[in-house]
This record gives structure tokens, sequence and C-alpha cells, in this order.
């Protein structure tokens, strides 16, 4: 009898998920949102996603391949990950090249410098963000360039915060469909919450991150609304869950696995954080939107977290 | 519907495979080989010498001190050697080697098929024949049941466990006894309700194995076994866990270690344990046998036997027809058993199953870097930071694996199960495990003197 016999430690048998699966079904969840984006802003929308994207791929192959010198995991999608969340956080108006150094920032600082898939501890699309932000402000914070019919050169997070617009003016129906004032995978509030369903059901994420940010948002929302009573009441809490980063980060941008905490207890007070500093940012600060910063700040708490955050002990009360 | 509190894991339980195939007696080896370690504990002094005689159910290996367990010969014939030879994780251990002449028994075993109900022995006589008998857990762990079952001082045992959850894919030999030896299992737990003498009795059966449950049941009614409860289980691994299944059954949580299931006031026994206690204390037959389920997907057949221990486990395979190509062979389940990589090996006490996974089966998967996913934590049963343990364990960070409870792991596997990176942290948390308790004894003796 022809025959072979392995022998390896405990356990034997393997559940059905795959590390490339998952980062699969995270891209599949940013479908909706791409979709969204396309129809409102046009074609050009998938040219800078496939430019984030391809950039990501490459800049993570070089670096493992002619710098590392080891072996190379673009296989496991964590780029394309990497490079349409970018591409979310970009205006669909931005010049191609700054996409580019954008990519390079996300893979080259935000995470290969650490070690690659699962050592960053910054979030590495919203690395490459921040840098952009800092670097071409001009760049990043123009509306119009893809839709030159676009009602206003801002964002509604700052029409509302300038005073341009009231709340009680904002179309509330609209940001949930899809609007055209934001980056290009913010625009869309009930697509990316398809998405954040999905994952769930995937497993891919828990709920305790997106549910502790928004329910933050919403609490802090309510608390500041309180003094002016009325309509406010609901308006101000639903305005900033609707507009501007609040679902993307939520959803997809603060439950990077390797830059949040590794425990449910931890995952709420990291989502917390994330919703009050976001709050801070947007009401009291001089950046109309505050999302990229808390999470961010947030990232940099996560060690911390997961020290004093340990899961329960069996057996301890 | 109950279980256990914290973490598991839902694999696919393969149980189709075998859990038809009614317990067949298998034919007598012509040859055994009989290791005098099989148990926890302190190994077995062997009685016998190259040359001698011996009757089936003789004691031939000697327990060492309380926490080890007595050997027979499971066959009669002569003494061929004793001498060190490989066992199935290919170790060399003590054992003897008895070629088969006839099947001649020693006297007073009763071998009638006859069900013995009646039983007015007290706590300590029925705890020094289960010592006698040489009875250990069959459900894999090997842990001497006279000792299980000598409560210690000052301590009360309130209720009786009886494991018949055999949550490991694959396995259906606790299934089978549960189906169609439903009368000594329930004598056996009146005897041991006896032994460490409690009013209730609980048999834990998990809800994939409705027809047991039911035919527990209905025998219970029948037969009018008083404080015997079954409960059925939400199905989960690892819920024949000890601590996960007290959990499931109580409510309440044994302490981390060095705590023991009696600081909550039970007692756990496995239903293929507590048969062999019914025929140590009302048949004075030895351990001897067992079933064994030999099973896989690629097996010409599949089989739950009733086997003498000793027999090599070439002859279990050959009979199912071991395919050709990649195999892996399982003494136990998927999630637990240990591979066997010597076919001549002997079937020891605590071989639940031998499952052969086939193919592509019995290779890993290719290990990728963590992604910090956290699915370890979330699957953990003893809340353990599985990713973390792993990596001390890798760097050799002994204190600190101690700090994050190292010893506390059951290496029930649920951690490298749910890996999306296929990461083996199991490995490195057993190596940590091994390395803390080791230190924590060494401690304790330093601190003695």
């Amino acid at each position: 009898m022809q025959t072979r016999l392995f022998a390896a430690p405990s356990p034997h048998i393997h559940g059905a998920e795959r590390t490339q699966q998952i980062m699969g079904d995270v891209v599949l969840a940013l479908v909706p949102a791409l979709a969204v984006s396309v129809y409102v802003l046009g074609w050009r929308v998938l040219m800078i996603s496939a430019i984030a994207i391809a950039s990501c791929m490459l800049f993570e192959y070089l670096i493992q391949r002619f710098l590392l010198k080891g072996r190379t995991t673009i296989g496991d999608l964590s780029a394309v990950v990497t490079g349409l969340l970018l591409a979310f956080n970009l205006p669909a108006g931005i010049p191609w090249w700054i996409v580019v150094i954008g990519a390079l920032v996300a893979i080259g600082i935000g995470k290969m410098t650490f070690g690659g898939l699962g050592c960053n501890p910054f979030n590495p699309a919203l690395t490459g963000r921040i840098f952009l932000l800092i670097a071409y402000p001009v760049q990043m914070t123009d509306w119009t360039t893809a839709v030159p019919d676009a009602i206003s050169g801002s964002t509604m997070l700052a029409n509302v915060k300038a005073g341009a617009v009231a709340l009680s003016e904002v179309d509330y129906l609209t940001l949930l469909g899809g609007h055209m004032n934001g980056s290009m995978g913010e625009i869309g509030a009930l697509a990316l919450i398809l998405g954040g369903v999905y994952l769930l059901w995937r497993g891919v994420i828990s709920w305790h991150i997106p549910v502790a940010v928004l329910g933050t948002m919403a609490l802090f929302g309510l608390c500041v609304a309180i003094p002016e009573g009325g309509a406010t009441l609901w308006q101000l809490p639903l305005f900033h869950l609707l507009a501007g980063g609040a679902l993307l980060g939520a959803i997809f941008m603060a439950t990077d696995y390797s830059s949040s905490p590794m425990t449910h207890k931890g995952m709420i007070i990291y989502g917390v954080g994330i919703g009050i500093i976001t709050m801070v940012i947007r009401l009291w600060g001089a950046y109309p939107e505050g999302m990229s910063f808390a999470i961010f700040i947030m990232n940099a708490v996560t060690p911390l977290i997961n020290k004093y955050c340990r899961p329960k002990r069996f057996g301890t009360k | 519907m109950r279980t256990f509190p914290i973490g598991g894991i839902h694999p696919h339980d393969n149980k189709e495979w075998s859990k038809d195939k009614a317990i067949e007696r298998l034919e007598l080896p012509d040859q055994v080989a009989i290791t005098m370690i099989q148990h926890i504990g302190a190994p077995s002094t062997p009685l016998v010498q190259k040359g001698d005689k011996v009757l089936t159910g003789q004691l031939i290996g000697q327990a060492v001190g309380f926490v080890s367990a007595n050997i027979h010969s499971p066959i009669s014939g002569t003494v061929t050697a004793v001498d060190g030879y490989a066992n199935g994780q290919g170790q060399r251990r003590l054992m003897v080697v008895i070629k088969r002449e006839g099947d001649e028994w020693v006297e007073g075993i009763d071998r009638s098929a006859e069900h013995k109900r009646e039983c007015t022995l007290s706590s300590e006589e029925i705890i020094a024949k289960v010592k006698e008998a040489g009875i250990v857990g069959l459900g894999g762990a090997q842990f001497p049941t006279h000792v299980k079952l000598s409560i210690p001082d000052g301590m009360k045992a309130e209720v009786l466990i009886i494991n018949g959850v055999e949550c490991e894919p694959y396995l259906t030999s606790d299934y089978r006894n549960m189906l169609e030896r439903a009368e000594e299992l329930l004598t056996g737990v009146e005897i041991l309700m006896r032994a460490v003498n409690v009013e209730r009795a609980v048999i834990g059966v998990e809800n994939n194995k409705p027809d047991a449950i039911a035919h527990l049941r209905e025998v219970i009614a029948r037969d009018n076994y008083r404080g015997i409860e079954v409960m059925p289980l939400k199905m989960r691994y690892p819920q024949g866990g000890e601590k996960q299944l007290i959990a499931a059954v109580t409510g309440r949580q044994v302490p981390p270690p060095p705590a023991l299931p009696i600081s909550v006031g039970a007692v756990v026994c496995n239903v293929s344990t507590t048969i062999a206690v019914y025929e140590a204390v009302q048949k004075n037959k030895p351990l001897i046998e067992r079933v064994v389920t030999v099973t896989g997907k690629e097996l010409k057949s599949t089989h739950n036997f009733l086997a003498r221990f000793g027999t090599p486990v070439s002859t279990l395979l050959d009979i199912a027809g071991l395919p050709e190509g990649d195999n892996k062979l399982l003494n136990g389940g998927p999630m637990m058993g240990r591979c066997i990589v010597d076919l001549t090996a002997p079937l020891i006490k605590g071989c639940s199953g031998i499952t052969v996974l086939s193919g592509k089966d019995a290779v890993r998967g290719q290990e990728l870097s963590c992604i910090k996913c956290a699915k370890c934590v979330e699957a953990c049963p003893m809340g353990l930071e599985p990713y973390l343990l792993s990596k001390l364990g890798k760097m050799q960070k002994w204190d600190a694996a101690e700090e994050h409870n190292a010893a506390d792991c059951i290496e029930c596997g649920c951690c490298s199960y749910t890996c999306p990176s296929y990461l083996p942290l199991v490995d490195y948390i057993r190596l940590a495990k091994q390395t803390v308790a080791a230190n924590i004894r060494a401690r304790a003796a330093a601190n003695k003197k």
C-alpha cells in the first residue's frame, strides 16, 4: 500500500475563514458605496479608485520584493482594501499624481514600515489621507472639479459649521441616498450602512466599534442640542451621523483589525473615544470634519486599551 | 437550551460517517502490546516476565502510588517480551507483549449478559473496585477514575455529571454506548452516585444526538432510575471539556487552576467510563476493552469496534481500508487527537476513536501573518488572548505568558481552528503552558524546602 503519514500537533481541521476571503468581503461591502459614487459623481470615481488600488498593490510588491527581499503578499488582497479606502477618502476631482503619492505614504509609511499586514499601529489608508490633507489642502478640499455644476465648493459639514446652511434646511433624504459634496466614498449613507450590515452578517466585524462610535456621536449631538431644543434635538444628531465621513469611518476605517482593540470592552472604549473626539473637532475645532483625526488619535491609544482591557478569564468574577 | 458561557466554535460534526454503525466485537488479536503508562500519573510496574502464562483479566501492571492505574491482560497467552517499543507517537515506552493462546479468563469475572442492577456496596468499596479494575477517563484524558471519585476532606459533591457530549467531530463511541448499552450506563450512574454520595446526576448530551437523548429518557422512565436527568445541550465545541460541561450544566465556573471541579461541587465522568465502572463493580471485570470508532471520509468502511487493548492499530485500519496517498491518523478526533505515526502501535485506554484525514485534509494550510482580527480571543472558551500567548510562547517569554494565564489553556484548539491566517496558535501556547506549569511546580517545590 502506497501511503504517506503526516504528523502535526492538534487541531487537525480548520474553519472556512481565510485572510484573503475577509479582505475580499470588505471590498465587496464597499461596492454599493462605490456604485452610488459613480452614479453621483461620474466615471472619474472608477479611475481614481483604480489608480489608488493599483498604486497600493504596486508599492507593496516593490517594497517587499526589492527593499525587504522577502515573500510578496499582495495576493492577500489587503492592499486592495487599503487602496479602495484611500480612494474613498479623496475628492473625485483630485489630480492622479496626488493619489499615487497618497498610496506611497499609505503603504510605504503606514503599513510596510511597521512590518506589513497586521503590524500597522495606524490605519494605512487614513495615514495616506491625513498626509495628503496636510500636504495638499487645496486639492483635498476642492469638491467642484469633477462636477462643474456642484452646488457649492464646500461639504455640508463645512456649510453648516459656517452657518451658510441651517440644520433645518438640510435635505436628509439626499444625505441618505447620495449627495455631491464630499469625498468619493462618504456620499451615500445608505450604501455604507448596507456594506456594514454585510460585514456584520459575514462576521468580518463585530457591532461594538460602529455602534460605539455612532452612538456616542448621536448622544453627544443630542446633549449639545438640548439648550436649543425643538427640531434641533433630532436634526443635529442625525446630521452628524449622515454627513461627512461618520459612517465610512465608523464602519470601515475604525474597524481596521490591527489598529483597533482586541476585546469587546476595548472596542467600546475605543469607539466612544472616536465619537467624542470627532464631535469636539466638528463642533468647536478648526476643521469641519474630525473623523480621520479621531480615528488616528484612538489608533494611538489602542495598545494601551489592549493592555488594560483583557477578556474575562474563565472562572473569575 | 444550555451551553457554556464564553468562546467556542461550530465545526461540522462529521458524525454521519460512523454514527449508524452498531458496535461490533473485533476478533481477538493474535498478539497484543500493553503499555505500562496508559494514564495520567506514575507508570505502572510490570508484574510479569518473559515466558509467564497470563489469563484474560489478570493484573500485569501494578499502579504506583495514588495517581496511577492498574493494567490487566486483555487476552490469555504467554508473555514474549517486556521491553521498550514505540507507541503511537513514536515514543519508546515500556510494554508487555503477549502472544495469544485461546481466551481463558481469570476466575470470578461475570461474563454473562445478565444485567445486574442492585448494588449495596459502600462508597469506599466501590472506589476500591474501580481502582482495582484500572479504570481511567475513557474520553481521552486517561485520568485515573478512583482519584476523581475520592472527594478530598472538607469538600462535598453536590451533583454527578455524566459526559455524553462527545463534542469532538467524527467520534461516535460514546453515542453508540448510549444507544446500545443504556441500561449498563444508567446502573453505572447509580453506582457512581453512591460512590460520591449525591442525590442528583445529570447526563449532558448535545442536541445533535436526539435519538440518544430520547432513548436514555425512555429507559430512565421505564426502569425507574431515580435522580438521573438527561440534559440536552446546545451543540458547540468544546462542550465536552470538563470545565465547559460543568458551566453548561450547573451555571457555575470552576475557578482557575489549581482549583478542581469539586470546588463547585461537581464530579464529571464520561459515558464509556461509567459503563466500565458498571462492569468493574457489578461484574468484577477489569478494564481490558473499549468501544473505539474507526472513521474517516476516505476509508472503505467505518466502524464502532469493541476491541481489546493492545490490538495493533494496523489491525483496525486493515479492516477499515486505509486509502492510498496522504493520510493523517489520529488517536482521537480532529480537534484534540494526537497523530499516530507508527501503525504497529497498540490501542490504548484513552483511544475513543481513530480518525483518518486523507489527501488535502491531512496537510496544514499555509501560515500567513497575524492580522489582529481578534477571532481567537472571541473563540477562546477560557477567556485567554491566544494571539498574545502564542507570540509570548514563540519568543520564550515565560514570565509574561504566566502573567497572561497560559496555564489555564485547555488546548481545545478553537483559536487555531478559527485563525484566518492559519497560525499554529495552540502549538506555541502548549509550549508556553508546559513551561509555565513546570515553573509553577518548581517554585512550589522550592517553597516547601
